[in-house]
């Protein structure tokens, strides 16, 4: 390293990696469903920020506001949905909960629940599975016959379970749902870096004397990471039904919760027992349900999109 | 390696997963205290009482060490005894034996239509890539993918049942119809526990075709949500053949385009979407339980999902059990399946 200094060998090193972003990136504009995908999860994202400025507590109409803005305020008692109206953009779902502040904060909620899972299971995964890929041997396969098991489980079911164990709550959903979800990805990691570690660059590193870790981190894992950052971006749409299905039976958000999952069980009686009940009460099902759709769409279209890009057997098809 | 000694090394490497997969549900009891895990020994429902619940802890050795414990409840699982369901009031295998056929009616109706029209749907859009087939089909799967099903089959219910009186309401069949089967002097006998199967069985069509009727709205939500993944991958896996030297040759041989891609292309785009039908099993395992719930078909699912909310603990682990066991088997199927569609593998 004479002569250079770190940053300019920073400079040199992510050069390449810049050029290939830039070509992503110009991939994006082929692929209008991709645009789509983004567009939605930017919009989600405004929302989401803003949800204290979009949706702020109206003491006016809040009989019952807590300290926690996650808990829906609720002007009365009345199990009867209201529809929209003045008081409330987007009507009452049963029992008074204003939908619309429910939908502004439940995004928040879609948001923590989708992200959190997604990066502890990938974290999670990412190291065990460098664990077991580059050291093999009796951790491999402890590790290996553990995500067996683990996945010879149906994901919803297995989580279901876990909940009941842990007890009904949101929190116990993602941690389930962790629970459930890093052995998909500790495997797929460890099967890419089995494959790298046989490539000649990697001998070429090992032979000049480079350190087991910058091994792993500059040669390695560059090479292998893709695969598990695409499977992330698929998962996450995924991952927020699964916890929206979870609220949806019950077993995740209190029923004064900001989720979209709740909402929808909470409308569900009203829609389906009258056939004039669909008219009057549709805003208190179709909102949430659009919500939930529409952000989930937006994950999925990305994580297509991004697959597209990134897998470098694809990508320049 | 022959086909037969794969399937014998296939068969043995299941039983590290099967013993796995009990030690991990039984790592799931221990989060439970001793009271709450009373129902998972016990065989009778009215045994239990609030007076002896102590003595039942004492007599099950639910206070004993760990190792004991797993002792006892592997000797109760060798039994056939997976505790009783507080919530069904009935011992859980009984429970989920007697629900089962409902669960089976709809998946097996479901798969099939899955299977067949995902890849049919996958074919078409891989020999119309990037034409308007194409873009339909793709955004069509990724929408039924991204639809909350729970949301689909409430919104499918009120439109169609509810409002336009087209589709029966939830339920497996008509109440006229269970009463009928039930009653013991009409002949009716239950084969299966099928409605649709023992309908045809005991020469009563109408029976078959009530229980269609019912069907109609949850399996459009499964095949709607599950299609996806075998569209896609049928997709890739033909455009992918469609490349291959092998169709260059055919062509250049003259081949007929019809005998091409049937032949030549869709056989070998089929393999990986065998690979993978394992994860419909599983998305179909997940789909009931919701399903079910939604379109009260009292199966398996939906008993599960109302025992989670109950803290039916013995219900709830009895069937993350059977329902791990029936992937586990099933995922054997699919690779055994596959080897035979694929020699390569059996040469690994």
């Amino acid at each position: 390293m004479s002569g250079k200094t770190w940053f300019q060998e920073f400079k040199a090193s992510i050069k390449p990696s810049l050029k290939e972003m830039r070509f992503s990136m110009s991939r994006l504009k082929d692929s209008p469903l991709s645009i789509v995908g983004i567009v939605i999860i930017i919009f989600f994202a405004i929302i989401a920020v803003l949800a204290p400025v979009l949706a702020p507590t109206n003491p006016s109409w809040a009989v019952y506001q807590s300290f926690d803005p996650f808990k829906i305020p609720r002007d009365g008692y009345n199990p009867i949905p209201t529809p929209p109206n003045d008081r409330h953009l987007l009507g009452t779902t049963e029992y008074q909960y204003d939908l619309y502040y429910g939908l502004v904060w439940g995004t928040i909620t879609a948001f923590r629940v989708g992200l959190w899972v997604t990066f502890t299971s990938l974290a999670i995964g990412l190291l065990l599975g460098v664990l077991a890929g580059y050291y093999g041997g009796v951790i491999d396969e402890i590790l290996m016959r553990f995500t067996d098991v683990v996945i010879a489980f149906p994901g919803l079911i297995l989580a279901m379970a876990l909940v009941t164990a842990l007890g009904v709550s949101l929190d116990n959903v993602m941690l389930a749902l962790v629970l459930v979800g890093w052995p998909s990805y500790t495997r797929v990691i460890r099967g890419e870096i089995l494959k790298t570690k046989q490539e000649v660059y990697v001998e070429a590193a090992k032979a000049a004397g480079c350190s087991d870790l910058r091994v792993m981190l500059r040669h390695i894992l560059p090479n292998s990471i893709y695969p598990i950052i695409i499977m992330a971006s698929l998962d996450t749409g995924s991952i927020v039904l699964a916890a929206a299905a979870l609220s949806f039976l019950g077993l995740g958000a209190p029923p004064d919760y900001a989720d979209w999952g709740q909402l929808i069980a909470r409308s569900r009686l009203w829609i389906v027992a009258d056939p004039r009940n669909l008219l009057e009460f549709w805003h208190a099902f179709v909102y949430p349900g659009l919500f939930l759709f529409t952000f989930t769409l937006g994950w999925n279209l990305l994580g297509d999109a991004a697959r597209d890009i990134m897998d470098p057997t694809i990508r320049r098809r | 390696m022959g086909m037969r000694a794969f399937i014998i090394r296939r068969l043995l490497l299941t039983i590290p997963i099967l013993l796995g997969a009990v030690l991990l549900v039984f790592a799931v009891t221990q989060l439970f205290d001793p009271f709450q895990r009373v129902s998972l020994y016990a065989s009778d429902i009215t045994k239990i009482s609030q007076a002896d619940i102590q003595s039942l802890i004492q007599q099950y050795g639910l206070n004993d060490p760990v190792y004991l414990q797993f002792f006892h409840w592997i000797q109760q699982l060798l039994k056939g005894n997976l505790g009783v369901s507080r919530t069904a009031r009935q011992p859980v295998v009984e429970a989920l034996v007697s629900r089962f056929p409902a669960t089976a009616e709809v998946v097996l109706l479901s798969a099939p239509l899955i299977i067949f029209i995902g890849i049919w749907l996958g074919i078409q859009s891989a020999l119309h890539r990037d034409k308007i087939i194409d873009h339909i089909t793709r955004a069509s799967s990724i929408v039924g993918y991204s639809l909350p099903s729970f949301w689909l089959g409430i919104l499918l219910i009120s439109i169609f049942s509810v409002m336009l009186n087209l589709t029966p309401p939830p339920g497996r069949v008509d109440t006229s119809v269970f009463l009928y089967t039930e009653m013991y002097n009409t002949g009716y006998v239950k084969y299966t526990g099928l409605y649709t199967i023992d309908g045809i069985l005991n020469g009563q069509l109408w029976i078959t075709q009530n229980a269609l009727g019912h069907l109609v709205l949850p399996v459009t939500v499964l095949i709607s949500i599950q299609i996806a993944l075998i569209v896609r991958i049928m997709r890739s896996s033909m455009l992918e053949a469609l490349n291959k030297g092998y169709i260059v040759t055919a062509k250049a041989k003259g081949l007929p385009k019809k005998e091409v891609i049937n032949k030549h292309a869709r056989r070998n785009a089929l393999i990986p979407t065998v690979t993978l039908s394992g994860l419909l099993i599983a998305g179909m395992l997940n789909g009931v339980v919701i399903t079910e719930t939604i379109f009260g078909l009292n199966g398996v699912g939906q008993f599960a999902a109302n025992a989670a909310l109950n803290i039916d603990i013995a219900a709830v682990l009895g069937f993350t059990l059977f329902s791990g066991m029936i992937f586990i088997f099933a995922n054997l199927l699919v690779d055994i399946s596959y080897a035979f569609l694929d020699p390569r593998i059996r040469l690994e």
